[in-house]
């Protein structure tokens, strides 16, 4: 019985990370050109968000089952392979199946290759980690990131457009703010929605206590601050 | 005897200036300016200003108080930034509009980044620019409404505004301008065309710029500086060499007056130093001939000022005036 929660835990623990305590986009601040770049409608950042959840499950299990078989030494250009053939892959679905949103999205489906998001889990992860918990992870990490361009997306046209999927949700009379489609509104709905995130102190990777015991960065920035100055006062 | 010796640590000279004294000039210089835009676009600018002014003040007071900072809203600079906005508003947008534009000055630009002396650009400039993006369309749409009232009494004044403009239609002399056609400079100087509230009128916005001058509150080099560059620009670039009649239209023309002696002033987003602000002026003289001969629309000063806002940091750290007695040769 234990076994089996033991067996649960070591599932869920990695897809609750990606999903909440180490989301990309909010947390990692991971794979930001993305992220600011194709958020200005819903429908453009759930079809980003999903491309590259798809590319994330499927590089995540290709890696993790060739893990024993890559040199350590040539890894960075056998993910890259890897990582690459699954963009090829769903690039050529999405022109075929939905034109509109490839033509919208444009050169970031090509640029999923070089996403952190994905090198990164490859390196930290799937490398080191059974096909299964590999697998959870991408999904996770996946739907951690289609969650967070889908906020910011969602917020996005809603003040730009009026509209969220494109069906009109403010009145008539509400004059969009043009600048919210536009590269500057990606910028202040990233950065109010990560305040928010921190005035709620929400359970993540940013507002947890700077003593982690391998020293590593917490991500929390203002207590981590308060550190250094309090070390400089002792000098 | 006591005195004579009286041994003190520096600064030794003390100046009343304030910061309080110096945004009351600003005010005061811009009184001829709001006062031509009232009458020349009636009750309706005046109600724009006043938005622009109270959601400024308002929007600072509440971050201060909600942030539980020092208040500064006594400083008046919240009131100078509120008019500069209401001065660079089209009196046909609606005054919501004001608002939301003082808003984003005073909250994003400007206490965001520290609040006064702390922010990186001008603060009104941002909330014009803010506004110009939102609602491009409704920014750059100078029509007066009610124009060409025959006999125009106080009445009608109240009723419709606006009965000093005759002439004006939607588009700027700038605009005019830009699609080829001719402008009359005199009009331009005195400020019966289209345009927003405060720019038109290249005169009022003189006195209040000699005014500012003689206060010694601003110092020449930014403003000569950036009108010469720019003539020289426009004189080489144009595309017209030394037109006198299209030289003027561009130097009365559009915000240029206003940024020059208002906007590109502002001590927290302009060098300190005199060579700094030379380099400054000329920066913002060619920048704004780029955009106006080779940008999409016909104005480009507040695009010009945030930009070269960005550059002042650059600027000071690079040029620093010589510290007295350093880096000079001995006499022999």
């Amino acid at each position: 019985m234990s076994d089996n929660v033991k067996q649960k835990n070591k599932y869920m623990k990695p897809l609750i990370n990606g999903l909440i305590h180490e989301n990309p986009t909010f947390v990692l601040m991971l794979g930001m050109c993305p992220t600011l770049a194709v958020t200005t409608s819903a429908s453009n950042a759930l079809g980003m968000g999903l491309s590259t959840a798809l590319v994330l499950i499927a590089s995540n299990i290709m890696i993790s089952l060739l893990r024993k078989v890559i040199p350590d030494t040539v890894r960075m250009p056998a993910y890259i392979v890897i990582v690459a053939s699954f963009v090829t892959v769903v690039q050529f679905l999405l022109e075929a199946f939905v034109p509109s949103l490839h033509e919208s999205l444009g050169i970031y489906i090509p640029l999923i290759v070089v996403n952190c998001i994905i090198l990164g889990r490859a390196e930290a992860f799937a490398s080191r980690n059974s096909v299964g918990e590999s697998l959870m992870d991408g999904i996770g990490m996946g739907i951690g990131f289609t969650v967070g361009l889908l906020a910011i997306g969602i917020v996005r046209e809603l003040i730009g457009k009026g509209t969220i999927f494109d069906f009109t949700i403010m009145p008539d009379a509400y004059e969009p703010f043009n600048i919210f489609v536009l590269a500057p509104g990606a910028f202040f709905v990233l950065s109010g929605l990560t305040a928010l995130q921190n005035k709620l102190k929400l359970k993540s990777a940013t507002n947890v206590s700077y003593n982690n015991s391998d020293g590593s960065c917490s991500g929390d920035c203002a207590s981590c601050g308060a550190s250094v100055s309090e070390a400089k006062k002792e000098d | 005897m006591k005195d004579l010796y009286n041994v003190s640590a520096s600064p030794h000279t003390f100046d009343y200036e304030s910061t309080t004294s110096i945004m009351r000039d600003v005010i005061i210089a811009l009184i001829p300016a709001s006062v031509f835009g009232i009458y020349n676009f009636g009750l309706k600018a005046l109600l724009m200003i006043l938005t622009c002014i109270v959601a400024c003040i308002l929007t600072e007071y509440l971050y201060q108080k909600g942030m539980k900072l020092p208040l500064t809203t006594g400083d008046l600079s919240a009131v100078v930034t509120g008019l500069l906005l209401g001065l660079n508003m089209p009196v046909g947008a609606p005054l919501w509009m004001g608002a939301v534009g003082s808003i984003f000055a005073i909250l994003v630009v400007k206490m965001l980044f520290g609040g006064i002396g702390q922010n990186f650009m001008n603060p009104a400039l941002g909330g014009r620019v803010f506004l110009v993006i939102s609602f491009g369309k409704i920014m750059a749409d100078f029509t007066v409404p009610n124009l060409g009232i025959s006999s125009p009494a106080i009445t009608d004044y109240i009723a419709h505004g606006a009965l000093a403009v005759d002439g004006i239609t939607g588009a700027t002399p700038l605009t005019s301008l830009k699609a080829g056609g001719s402008v009359d400079i005199l009009n331009m100087f005195l400020g019966n065309t289209g345009g927003t509230i405060g720019e038109t009128s290249a005169f009022a916005l003189l006195i209040g710029g000699v005014y500012l001058l003689i206060r010694k509150v601003i110092n020449w080099r930014i403003p000569v500086a950036y009108l010469l560059s720019f003539l020289a620009f426009m004189a080489i670039f144009g595309g017209k060499g030394f037109d006198v009649n299209f030289l003027g239209a561009h130097l009365f023309g559009g915000g240029l007056m206003i940024g020059a002696w208002f906007m590109a002033t502002d001590y927290t987003t302009s060098p300190i130093s005199s060579t700094g602000r030379l380099l400054y002026g000329l920066m913002l003289g060619i920048m704004t001939g780029v955009f106006r001969v080779f940008g999409n629309t016909a104005e480009g000063v507040s695009f010009a000022i945030i930009f070269c806002n960005l550059f002042v940091p650059l600027i000071d750290k690079y040029v620093r005036p010589r510290s007295f007695g350093k880096g000079v040769e001995a006499y022999e």
